[in-house]
């Protein structure tokens, strides 16, 4: 078990999502950086669906009431236990009473507190993750608040001390200026792409479009100068899904994410490739995005990375963990 | 194609219901390909959500563009829901809008509403929503430009030619015209959604406050 000791707003349970039930108009939630929880949950032999605390603002602080095994995965921050610095993507197991106090991020926006077994709350619609608009899952479906307990179903690991190279030092990016406060994403035109003006078309991808402060999990609202319709059109309700970049009326476009509605009405200009969703994630209030535009084959090609870094990093986990057992003489296979 | 993993099929020509039943024949007959995992019917539109990029995308089109010209209309036989409205006051401040827009009067704005038999043509936005066909034309009202903030769940809703009941209390940019205790979600339920597509509901006035 652990108790939070100190958070703020909008830190979460979450897992990699709620799918099936968009027909219902129920959303998918799930952490915004899936790669993330992904790592985390293969450095520390989980499944795949295991659930985890997502951190969208610091500090947060918890305490373990009992021994453990955990990683912090997503962004880079100063974190510590008990005092002593630890890495991020590291696996390290706590002692019963030990503190882990996480700062603000030095680089990325969102942390994943992942845990050996998984976080412990209610499966409601086929997940654990929250879904705060609707006020269910996750814990109680609310954000965590200071003095929330959260139930392990794993113990501590036998083996820790290893971890992963995180997907920014390995993934490469789209290339696209040298401006490090430029985050570059790949997009494919989206249906309504032709109701827009070709001054504007070619507008959505020259802008380097800031991430307003009214940005969060339902999506990112970009500011730039407005995109226009060539004519004023009033759609029919359709389905919507992370990456859609849909235009209002006052032409700021704005990049739907896991607590996107299932539904919506304005038009559609652009989809963020899957592949690239994660780097959105980790994007920060006030840092700025470019668009390019790629094809659906290239979009498909780009998700090979992942899954190889993915595929590599479970082969890694499972070698490094059974020669660690073999050189300590533990029995071999006996998995936590 | 919308991104990787997702295909959007509209329908040519109007908001019918016999376009709508036409969707929802063609979600069955998608229902049974092995490689969609999760379909989003809207209005007059489908969302196919595949498990894995498909090979061909322009297979799959030509398999819905077929499946649609050839498909019969899926009658759904729904359950009839009553449902009494306290029309106008606080909670459905937008009536006021709606008036201007269709240069009718409250009264008839009201009479209007509740004079016709609604059909869920689609669930979603929210937890529940259900879009509605069967709006009057006459009191068709568009989108607020400005969304209201904090819309309670229960605001009997007009978004377009599109009706509705909010699921959720939160932003909403439909007018709102009168209110309903009802609630439209419950996840732990089964069916946690109140309405299915096809259901029909008839809406009559509890009160009416101007």
């Amino acid at each position: 078990m652990i108790t939070i000791l100190e958070t703020s707003a909008l830190n979460t349970v979450q897992d990699l999502g709620r799918p099936g039930y968009r027909n219902l108009g129920v959303g998918t939630s799930g952490a915004m950086d899936a790669l993330a929880l992904q790592v985390g949950n293969i450095l520390l032999g989980n499944q795949m669906d295991d659930a985890c605390i997502e951190l969208q603002t610091y500090p947060f602080v918890l305490r373990f009431d009992a021994p453990a095994t955990f990683a912090v995965t997503g962004m880079d921050a100063a974190i510590e236990l008990d005092g002593r610095t630890i890495l991020p993507w590291m696996v390290e197991t706590a002692a019963a009473g030990q503190v882990l106090r996480i700062g603000p991020p030095k680089a990325g926006a969102r942390g994943y507190i992942c845990l050996a077994g998984g976080i412990e709350v209610p499966v409601v619609l086929g997940s654990r993750s929250t879904q705060l608009r609707g006020g269910f899952g996750g814990l109680d479906g609310r954000p965590l608040e200071a003095g929330d307990t959260l139930r392990t179903t794993g113990a501590a690991l036998d083996v820790a001390g290893y971890g992963a190279l995180p997907p920014a030092a390995v993934l490469d990016a789209v290339a696209g200026g040298e401006d490090a406060k430029v985050i570059n994403l790949r997009a494919m035109p989206a249906t309504d792409y032709t109701l827009f003006t070709p001054e504007a078309q070619q507008r959505l991808w020259d802008t380097a479009w800031r991430i307003t402060p009214q940005s969060n999990r339902v999506g990112y609202r970009l500011s730039g100068a407005p995109l226009e319709l060539r004519h004023r059109v009033e759609l029919r309700s359709y389905g919507v899904i992370a990456g859609i970049v849909q235009v209002p009326p006052a032409g700021e476009p704005i990049v739907q994410l896991a607590d996107a509605n299932t539904v919506g009405g304005y038009p559609r200009i652009a989809t963020v490739i899957e592949a690239d969703l994660w780097r959105l994630a980790q994007a920060r209030i006030g840092m700025r995005i470019r668009l390019h535009e790629c094809s659906f084959a290239e979009g498909v090609a780009a998700m090979q990375p992942v899954n190889a870094y993915l595929d590599d990093l479970r082969m890694m986990v499972a070698h490094y963990r059974a020669s660690a057992r073999s050189r300590a003489g533990m029995k071999s296979g006996a998995k936590a | 194609m919308i991104g990787t993993r997702a295909m959007l099929f509209e329908a040519p020509g109007d908001f019918t219901m016999a376009h709508q039943r036409r969707v929802w024949a063609l979600m069955d007959a998608a229902q049974a390909r092995p490689d969609v995992c999760e379909l989003i019917p809207g209005v007059t539109n489908l969302m196919l959500i595949f498990s894995a990029p498909p090979d061909s995308p322009q297979a799959v089109a030509d398999w819905l563009c077929h499946a649609w010209n050839t498909l019969p209309e899926r009658h759904i036989e729904g359950k009839l829901f009553e449902i009494g409205v306290r029309y106008g006051g606080a909670l459905g401040e937008d009536l006021a809008a709606v008036c201007a827009h269709s240069g009718l009067s409250p009264q008839d704005v009201i009479s209007i509403h509740h004079g016709s038999e609604y059909t869920v043509c689609a669930i979603g936005s929210a937890p529940g929503f259900g879009y509605l066909h069967g709006l009057d034309p006459r009191i068709a009202t568009p989108r607020k430009t400005v969304p209201s903030l904090n819309m309670q769940a229960g605001t009997v809703i007009i978004g377009g030619m599109q009706a509705g009941i909010s699921a959720l209390t939160g932003p909403n940019g439909w007018n709102s015209i009168g209110f309903t205790d009802l609630r439209v979600f419950d996840p732990y339920k089964q069916p946690p959604a109140l309405f299915a597509v096809g259901d029909r509901i008839r809406f009559y006035p509890e009160s009416i406050e101007l």
